[in-house]
């Protein structure tokens, strides 16, 4: 066993309302710069929906992520060495810049300087790579809320589902925000001809050394999510860091400080290194979410906790992974999922799937029209087709999400019960939910202040051996 | 491996996975990397170096408090980070005070639009220096050459219509010139100077909205406006998002409860407000709540952000809200007050609610119409107030009872004590049934069918005082179609009688949504409001405020809420959010907003009704005043136009506008000392002579043009400019105006006012705005100022939707030559005062102002009857039957000097609000320590108000809700009056204050105040009339509770006494020829929703905004009717009507409904705005194709709740009843 901590986020979909704030901000602080015009290391993609880079999901296309060979063992889908030597340098799996899109800004100074002319001053949008006027015809999240969406181009979507879409009086839709899932079998690293992709050993963050990336790009077509984009400015790839220099300090991404919706949690979990290759390695992709589980282990198990002091994890990250939000909602209360488990990264940013109105609004189906008291929809008569929700978050099985969606309406019927205090209210609506489990999951989604949602330990820096240029070197440690 | 100086590389499998990366392998070998014990993982030691980049990229010097000025309810506080002198970024600030141990907090609160606000900053199309339009500025410096005095310059160019025609004519059309700063004020404060000596002050108006997003900012134009006697224009009717409703059942602008108080509430109804988008940071509490049980119901056409949230999802037509609205009423009243009593709600109706009040009947045609209030008047008892002292019946008694509490309780001497809602022994009858009320049929008008009709149904009335009557509760039943035995007309026969209103099979062909879910949710709503007692709760929003008729619909959802005791609860209530009205600390705000310290009363004029006169869309009107009348109306609107509606509703003092006369205030004021008559008394004999005219009876007459337009913190021409073509035409004279639309035809043109047969076109001689980005204001706009941002200055904000009061603070100094407001305003105040001094001097200026609400003058009018003294229906009595004059001394070389100090009438006078004063001594006295002293001049000695930290720390030390000891000091007021107990609702704050230096340091929770209804102590959430629920405080209305009937004559015209369904206006019929114009396209009900991408027309044109989501102005379409059109996603297509036209880019989506296009709020012309093929002329903004219209009804006064103030009582400027026609754009490459 080699006991090792990660920095994981947990997102509540089902909270998420899509300001896109997290976008925005992580923008501002992280590429709002020459070369990273287009680059969105965190996005919200409405969903149903195509997606950035458009059809992301869709590896027979890109060929990201891990498959399995013949003989059940782990291999990088896009090919072995003798590929990557032949595409060097003329990768295929490469997405260009219109499968993202072409960044544009506009001629703002026109506002101004405009002298005395015929139509009052407007501004036009620019290339941002050319310079050049420019024809708008996609952009970042040119589907919002279903925008253009009569031909949803989402590979996760069933004909079915597709279907559905297209009505009115049958649409659905949610949010899906995605940064980097820093996975603990992460393919961009494997794919990195050149060394430069690591994981960091502390946290488990996935960089780039932007000192030893040598801008091949395999990362770029290795990375199953799109998370991992060149700079074509620097001619180096970047991604989304987990705000390390801020979470270093003990604070949370700046994704998650700004997110006005509450959504996300982020927390230390503790995970056998030993164990992924097993994990990522399980036959079935049903099985791939339990597989997960299994790998994160119980904080609060003296073996483990031994374990971590021995491989080295500080003791207030073993006290933080106890406190963990992200361990709470993933494994204790089950309600949290990988996105696009198959992919076999074993990515660690889960999400909480949405509920949604019930499915059909005109005749209200599922209500006891003659009990007021009966307010709340079933499982069944949810609007949001369960099949889609899997096939994002469990690899198409149901039983993972309608176990996650049947405790978040326990959980709401029970809460309601004791509020009103009413003694009615659906039989059997627990759902296997606990009185204690459902307490602690309402805490978590419902009300947990920001020390509870960001549980983040500092990092150790001065055993990292840093210490500050403009104040000399540290004393020595005393007994040396 | 446990080595933390090392770093562990992703896993590349093992057996032929790991053939695969062993080539990597090498690599990183190569790179330093070694094996791990296993084999399978790489580590390698880490050089440390390469996270350098990011950390650099990170690194800041500093974070800054501030927040964003920009009308949104969210008055979030942000840390802007500075970096070298420069603005980097802003973070959402996380250190609220928390709510209660046991619910969410705020933190954060932010959006995505706020977080880009630090690109404003620095980019290359802000203002940075002062800009007059060459065509003008060439000539002002010739001017200046051959003039020695500056207004003699202005005076040479305005004077001369060539010359002034030559500047007009630029607008709108690029061309700005630099100039220097003393040179734009030089120029601006002559212009000032000159319209005040050839025109009068009231030329001038102010036009700044929602002080609550920074109210020192606001103050700075509206006080220098104010002490030069001009005009400040009201806003938050203009935006349409003053719900008329609310004065008019609660006797109050708008109170509403916080987000945080959402969680309380166990069933919340959204209708109308999509709170992901526009509550963004509040939206969270909606989400949260469901997980503690709360049931969340959303009405909306399409499948809106908010309708994720949802439990239920009811899809309603657009604009047909009302009618589901009244079916839920009926089954509220069916079944939890007819078939079963709820004992909570009977207790609430007769306590809190106008149900058992008695109603006096009128004979109409062989049956009876409801007429109004029965008074002690009518009784005959001989008491003081009788007509304002409204009567129920005494089921105890068997006798009608004169309770507490009415409006003659509030002003009159020996209301003292009374003013309450303590029922005592008396306990009022819901309904005349049960003590022998005899059947009576009585007509009510109904508005479904295609002509308005008339609905026969009875009513228990008894025979008191020579009146036939009856209470609110049985005509209640009877409009709702709740039938009880042994009552005469034509009632329902159950829910599933379509035939006749308001059932709930009745609504589903308006609505579409099926008449069991109507029931059902209404039965579940009412059902949880009695478990609960009262914790349900509807959202709304400007999804149903921005009709035409939204009173209407408004009222009658209201009626749920009052029925089922939600009023006043935590947890319950209307939550209506539209704008950042609410002003925590108000009076301190209020009083040197105005100038209240220095001359009573201010020119505060409805902005509707002032853009509609200046801009000459009365000249476009296509039907009149009694178009929407009740079949069962007196006729005292017929034949009017809108404009003559306007201007007897003026000239009885209802309402007022500004010029008020066609005569220079300064001359009428001078004329009547002349002639040794007082003021009135001259202005009533001028008038009667016909010598003297009000400015509204000729708006076109130039001596009634408004002259010059100051706007800040606004983009009044690009955002909110209702009518925006109309503005471009006739205000501001541009040749860019794409108006469509033919003048009203002559026979249907105004009877009391003058068409003249030209329109003036550019009637502003001058429009100075301060901006730091160039909207279509600043591009229309003569003198631009460049204005520092909301991280550049210091300022204070609040909201309604929390309870905190916050701080902007200067992160840099404004770059460049930025100025605060504060300073630019001040600064121009000083060159003001030198030009003035000798042209002006010392004069007297006769202030007409309307009968104002929350004053005795509400108690002008009684029974809400129409007497105009030009019939001789009455005398002519300034301030009783028409407006009140009074003359205001205007020293104009001393404004600067008043702007900069606090003038004594805070302590002389006192200051406060909603009819509540106070006169803090105590807190001048310790202003003039905590600010300083001015010196010389008007202000020498009195507290110095010259920078703006000063002018912040004034508005909280004069304010209730900042300054525990003057809450304390109102309520001790308020119980004499009152006659209950209240003071002990400050007691436990008394000694709280709020700093500058604290809401700098972190935001702060206001303290309860008599300025609000709320009881905000301890943990708990505000919500509103917590205060009147739990101590019996009146509301401010005729009967001292919420109303359900009002009754005012004119609101019996337009049939709306009681709550009824009103349908959208039905736009085609009413703009001829919209038929034709539809043959190449598709007629689509008009929407301008609010927008993900920008908060009005704030971050629309930045470019994250922008790339976000399309690039520039989009409409939406449903998949059906884009197929019909031709049009795919993205296509071009052009959209117009009558009023304007506009060429965009199309979104087709089937979350749209059939038959709606929607346009975002708050698109303005300069981001990618082509031409039209409708026009050739550039295509405007969402408002090109809207238009004002008024409203009678709302321009009441002088009675009651229906009594004028700024932004409480006026015509609102609805724009959500208007068809546009759509069709592909037929070049669909454009050029700009």
């Amino acid at each position: 066993m080699a006991v090792h901590a990660q920095l994981m986020m947990v997102m509540a979909l089902d909270k998420c309302i899509g300001c896109h704030t997290c976008s925005v901000t992580c923008k501002q602080t992280w590429t709002n710069r020459d070369g990273a015009e287009y680059m969105w290391w965190n996005n919200v993609e409405t969903r149903p929906g195509t997606g950035y880079p458009r059809r992301w999901e869709d590896q027979e296309r890109w060929q990201g992520g891990w498959t399995l060979d013949r003989g059940g063992r782990l291999a990088l889908r896009a090919g072995g060495r003798v590929k990557k030597l032949v595409t060097i340098f003329g990768n295929l799996d490469m997405p260009v810049i219109d499968d993202y899109y072409e960044p544009w800004t506009y001629d703002y100074e026109h506002l101004v300087t405009a002298p005395a002319q015929a139509a009052p001053p407007t501004v036009t949008p620019r290339s941002q790579l050319t310079g050049r006027p420019i024809d708008l015809r996609w952009g970042p999240n040119w589907d919002d809320d279903l925008a253009g969406g009569l031909q949803p181009d989402d590979p996760a979507l069933g004909e079915l589902e597709a279907e559905m879409v297209r009505r009115y009086e049958q649409v659905f839709m949610f949010y899906l925000p995605r940064i980097c899932n820093h996975c603990l079998n992460p393919s961009c690293v494997a794919s990195c001809p050149s060394g430069a992709l690591y994981k960091r050993a502390e946290d488990g963050v996935v960089l780039v050394d932007q000192d030893k990336c040598r801008g091949w790009r395999f990362c770029v077509s290795g990375c199953p999510y799109k998370k991992v984009y060149f700079n074509h400015l620097t001619g180096k790839a970047e991604k989304c860091v987990f705000c390390y220099p801020v979470t270093e300090d003990g604070r949370p991404t700046v994704c998650s400080q700004t997110c006005v919706g509450r959504i996300r949690a982020i927390g230390v979990v503790l995970y056998d290194l030993d164990a992924v290759t097993e994990a990522a390695q399980t036959a079935r992709p049903e099985d791939l979410v339990e597989a997960m589980r299994g790998l994160l282990l119980d904080p609060h198990d003296p073996q483990v906790a031994a374990a971590a002091e021995r491989d080295g994890v500080p003791h207030e990250w073993l006290a933080a992974a106890r406190r963990s939000p992200a361990y709470a909602l993933a494994k204790d209360l089950r309600v949290a999922l990988p996105l696009h488990p198959e992919y076999r990264t074993l990515p660690m940013v889960w999400y909480v799937p949405p509920l949604s109105p019930a499915l059909d609004a005109l005749t209200a189906a599922g209500y006891d029209a003659d009990d007021p008291d009966e307010v709340f929809p079933t499982l069944d008569d949810l609007r949001i087709p369960r099949r889609y929700v899997a096939n994002v978050l469990s690899a198409g099985d149901l039983a993972p999400v309608d176990e996650s969606m049947r405790r978040l309406l326990a959980m709401r019927v029970m809460m309601r019960r004791r509020r009103i205090g009413q003694a009615g209210g659906r039989a059997g609506a627990e759902g296997g939910l606990s009185h204690a489990d459902a307490d602690r999951l309402f805490r978590l989604l419902a009300l947990a202040p920001y020390d509870e949602r960001y549980v983040v330990p500092r990092s150790r820096r001065e055993q990292a051996g840093v210490r500050d240029p403009g104040r000399g070197a540290p004393p020595p440690e005393a007994g040396t | 491996m446990s080595d933390r100086k090392r770093e562990v590389a992703g896993a590349s499998g093992d057996g032929r996975a790991g053939e695969a990366s062993r080539l990597l392998l090498a690599a990183r070998r190569y790179a330093g990397g070694e094996q791990t014990d296993d084999g399978r993982v790489i580590v390698r030691e880490h050089d440390g170096a390469c996270e350098e980049f990011y950390r650099e990229r990170w690194r800041h010097d500093g974070e800054v408090r501030s927040t964003h000025g920009v009308n949104c309810t969210g008055s979030c506080s942000w840390m802007v980070a500075v970096r070298d002198g420069l603005i980097a970024w802003e973070t959402q600030a996380t250190d609220y005070p928390e709510t209660a141990p046991d619910m969410p907090d705020e933190e954060p609160r932010g959006c995505p639009r706020g977080a880009t606000f630090s690109w404003y900053t620095y980019q290359p199309g802000r203002v940075r220096y002062p800009y007059v339009r060459g065509e003008l500025l060439r000539r002002w410096r010739e001017a200046r050459r051959t003039h020695d005095d500056p207004v003699d310059a202005w005076a040479s160019i305005v004077d001369d219509p060539a010359q002034r025609e030559a500047y007009v004519a630029a607008r709108g059309h690029g061309g700005f010139m630099r100039a220097s700063w003393d040179e734009a004020l030089e120029l601006t404060a002559a212009a000032h100077v000159h319209t005040i000596e050839r025109w009068g002050p009231d030329r001038v108006a102010g036009v700044s909205p929602i002080p609550a997003m920074s109210p020192v900012s606001y103050t700075s134009g509206s006080r220098y406006v104010a002490l030069t006697g001009g005009v400040q224009n009201s806003f938050y009717d203009w935006y349409a998002d003053l719900p008329p409703a609310s004065p008019q059942v609660f006797g109050d602008q708008t109170d509403v409860p916080e987000s945080a108080d959402w969680w309380h509430s166990a069933y919340l109804v959204i209708w109308g407000s999509n709170i992901p988008v526009t509550r963004t940071p509040d939206a969270h509490f909606m989400v949260e709540a469901r997980y503690a049980g709360q049931k969340v119901v959303v009405v909306s056409p399409d499948y809106a952000e908010h309708v994720k949230f949802a439990d239920d999802w009811l899809p309603v037509r657009a604009g047909m809200d009302g009618a589901l609205a009244m079916a839920m009423g009926h089954v509220v009243f069916r079944e939890f007050y007819v078939d079963r009593q709820v004992p909570f709600f009977t207790r609430y109706a007769k306590t809190y609610t106008d149900m058992p009040f008695l109603v006096a009947l009128r004979e109409h045609e062989g049956a009876y119409t409801p007429d109004r209030f029965l008074t002690a008047h009518d009784l005959g008892e001989a008491v003081e107030a009788a007509e304002w002292k409204t009567v129920v019946f005494d089921a105890v008694t068997g006798a009608p009872a004169v309770p507490n509490g009415s409006l003659g309780h509030r002003w009159s001497p020996s209301g003292e004590g009374h003013w309450n809602l303590d029922l005592g022994e008396i306990d009022p009858a819901l309904t005349l049934l049960d003590v022998g009320g005899e059947p009576v049929e009585v007509l009510l008008p109904r508005f479904d069918t295609s002509e308005p009709g008339v609905l026969r149904r009875g009513v228990p009335a008894l025979r008191l005082g020579g009146r036939l009557v009856t209470t609110v509760h049985d005509l209640l039943l009877a409009q709702y179609g709740v039938a009880r035995p042994g009552l005469p007309g034509e009632w329902p026969a159950g829910y599933d009688d379509a035939a006749q209103p308001y059932t709930p099979a009745w609504q589903e062909p308006l609505t579409g949504i099926p008449a069991a879910v109507a029931a059902r949710v209404a039965r579940e709503f009412a059902r949880n409001a009695e478990l609960t007692e009262g914790r349900s709760t509807v959202v709304m929003g400007s999804g149903i405020n921005h009709w035409f008729h939204a009173d209407a619909t408004y009222r009658s959802i209201m009626t749920l809420l009052l029925a089922c005791g939600c009023i006043g609860r935590n947890g319950g209530g209307w939550a209506h959010y539209v704008g950042q009205e609410k002003v925590r600390p108000l009076t301190g705000w209020a009083t040197l907003a105005a100038a209240l310290d220095w001359g009573r009363p201010a020119r505060q004029n409805c902005g509707t009704e002032w853009y509609y006169l200046a801009t000459d869309q009365w000249r476009y009107e296509v039907f009149g005043a009694d178009h929407l009348a009740s079949p069962l109306a007196r006729g005292l609107l017929r034949g009017k136009a809108p404009i003559d509606a306007l201007a007897q509703a003026q000239r009885l003092g209802w309402q007022i506008t500004y010029p008020t006369f066609d005569r220079n205030p300064l001359d009428l004021a001078a004329e009547a000392e002349a002639a040794d008559m007082s003021p009135g008394d001259y202005v009533v004999d001028e008038l009667r002579g016909g010598r003297l005219r009000f400015s509204v009876e000729d708006p076109d007459d130039p001596s009634n043009f408004p002259r010059l337009l100051f706007v800040w913190r606004a983009n009044l021409l690009g955002s909110s400019a209702k009518g925006h073509e109309y503005f471009l035409r006739h205000l501001m004279g541009s040749d860019v105006s794409g108006v469509l639309a033919d003048e009203t035809p002559p026979e249907q043109r105004p009877r009391e006012v003058v068409w003249r047969p030209e329109a003036p076109e550019g009637k502003l001689d001058l429009l100075v705005t301060a901006d730091f980005r160039m909207t279509s204001t600043g591009n229309f706009a003569d003198v631009v100022l460049p204005a520092a941002t909301w991280y550049e200055k210091n300022d204070l904000s609040c909201t309604d939707l929390h309870p905190f009061v916050h701080s902007f603070n200067a992160a840099i100094d404004p770059p460049w030559e930025a100025r605060s407001d504060w300073d630019a305003f001040r600064d121009l105040a000083a060159v003001f005062s030198r030009l003035a001094a000798r042209r002006l001097g010392v004069r007297r200026d006769l202030v007409a102002t309307a009968l104002a609400h929350d004053t005795p003058a509400e108690c002008s009018q009684p029974f809400g009857e129409v007497l105009d003294w030009r019939t001789g229906a009455v005398d002519a009595v300034p301030g009783r039957t028409m407006p009140a004059l009074t003359v205001v001394e205007r020293d104009f070389g001393a404004v600067h000097d008043k702007l900069t100090s606090l003038g004594p009438l805070v302590e002389t006078l006192g200051v406060g609000a909603k009819g509540v004063a106070w006169k803090p001594a105590e807190e001048v006295a310790w202003l003039g320590r905590a600010n300083g002293l001015a010196e010389g001049g008007a202000g020498d000695g009195r507290p110095s108000l010259a920078r703006a930290e000063q002018v912040a720390e004034t508005i909280l030390a004069l304010s209730g809700a900042t300054n525990g000891r003057l809450a304390h000091e109102g309520f001790t007021t308020l119980e004499r009056r009152v006659g209950r107990p209240l003071a002990d609702l400050a007691e436990g704050e008394r000694d709280a204050r709020i700093r500058w230096s604290d809401v700098q340091a972190r935001p702060h929770k206001t303290l309860t105040s008599p300025e609000w209804s709320g009881n905000e102590a301890g943990d708990r959430q505000y919500s509103a009339f917590t205060i009147n629920v739990e101590r019996l405080k009146p509301w401010h209305t005729l009967t001292g509770r919420m109303h359900l009937f009002l009754d005012h004559q004119w609101l019996a015209e337009l049939g709306e006494q009681l709550p009824v369904w009103r349908p959208p206006l039905n736009t085609p019929e009413n703009y001829p020829g919209m038929g034709e114009w539809a043959a190449d396209g598709l007629a689509l009900r008009y929407l301008t929703p609010h927008s993900k991408w920008s908060i009005h027309t704030d971050y629309q044109e930045n470019p994250m905004m922008l790339t976000l989501f399309r690039g520039g102005t989009v409409v939406w379409l449903s998949p059906e009717d884009a197929a019909t059109l031709g049009v795919a996603d993205n296509d071009w297509v052009e959209v117009w009507n009558r009023n304007g036209a506009l060429d965009c880019r199309a979104v087709v989506s089937p979350r749209m409904p059939k038959g709606v296009c929607y346009i975002y709020h708050g698109k303005d012309r300069h981001v990618a705005m082509p031409p039209t093929e409708a026009t050739g002329k550039q295509g405007g903004t969402h408002n090109s194709l809207t238009r004002v219209l008024l409203k009678p009804t709302h321009m009441l006064g002088g009675y009651a709740q229906f009594s004028y103030a700024i932004n409480y009582y006026g015509c609102t400027g609805s724009q959500r009843d208007e068809v546009v026609v759509v069709r592909r754009r037929t070049e669909q490459k454009v050029t700009y």
